[in-house]
């Protein structure tokens, strides 16, 4: 039998390299990737809490964090559609006009 | 034991997966190791004796998030020299805090809270009966919040990559 700590720490480990994604790459593409690793990592976590509780609402609540991350990619792409289309950057240090 | 092989296997695999989605300097190749991560972690579902979680994980992330990320990295035409994408310093900063913060949350995990007894593992799986009724009655109201934002992600969507009208 597995314990809950390996599946915690899984989840973490994971969580751990999408953050370090996010940070170090510039290319907004894997930077959308490394974040989806971060929301799949939670899932981990909160399917394995519904698994050793006996409890049914971890894998609901899992459902709608997948559901959320769905939508999410679907609006974000369109977002880099079209940033692309207008500027023809892909790195963040180039999208910078809020900077003034 | 065989359980705890198998997980170590998956978790492996995974981890691997997850070290190329963000080292690798082509996007389709971070792609590809994404959908790889995903699907060990759908096997990991099957080990915590979620089925359904398992074969929405593959359905959903593999089949359209993925598959809708490769064709946005298709369409859009990367040419080589947006490939570099590797910071020239500066990020130090990701190196450091994200270990310590890391080290700090498996202190937590390992410290007596997680492994003390009172989370043992349940033994049947949960049936997908179960979980759509729970999802139809208790969560009925999450459920149709979440369908109208779903819609609303799909309008979004459309709006922003369609073309101007001028």
């Amino acid at each position: 039998m597995v314990p809950l700590t390996w599946f915690l720490a899984l989840g973490l480990i994971l969580f751990m390299i999408g953050a370090v994604g996010v940070l170090i790459r510039k290319n907004i593409i894997i930077m959308l990737m490394s974040v989806e690793l971060m929301l799949n990592s939670v899932n981990i976590n909160l399917v394995a809490f519904s698994h050793f509780l006996d409890n049914v609402r971890g894998q609901i609540f899992a459902v709608f964090t997948i559901t959320v991350a769905a939508a999410e990619v679907a609006v974000a792409l369109g977002i880099l559609i079209a940033l692309v289309r207008n500027r023809g950057v892909f790195s963040t240090d180039e999208i910078d006009t809020l900077k003034g | 034991m065989a359980e705890k092989f198998f997980f170590l296997m998956f978790a492996v695999v995974a981890v691997g997966s997850a070290l190329a989605v963000i080292s690798l300097k082509n996007p389709v190749h971070s792609a590809l190791s994404l959908i790889a991560c995903l699907l060990q972690v759908a096997a990991i579902f099957v080990l915590l004796r979620s089925p359904f979680l398992a074969v929405v994980q593959v359905f959903i992330y593999v089949g359209a998030v993925m598959v809708l990320f490769l064709f946005v990295v298709l369409v859009l035409n990367i040419k080589k020299a947006q490939l570099e994408t590797f910071p020239k310093g500066r990020r130090w900063f990701a190196y450091a805090i994200v270990p310590v913060v890391g080290i700090e949350f498996l202190a937590v995990i390992f410290g007596k809270s997680f492994t003390a007894t009172g989370y043992e593992a349940a033994v049947e799986e949960v049936k997908v009966a179960t979980l759509g009724r729970a999802l139809f009655t208790e969560y009925l109201f999450p459920f149709e919040v979440v369908s109208i934002l779903l819609l609303a992600a799909m309008v979004g969507a459309i709006i922003m990559a369609k073309k101007r009208w001028d």
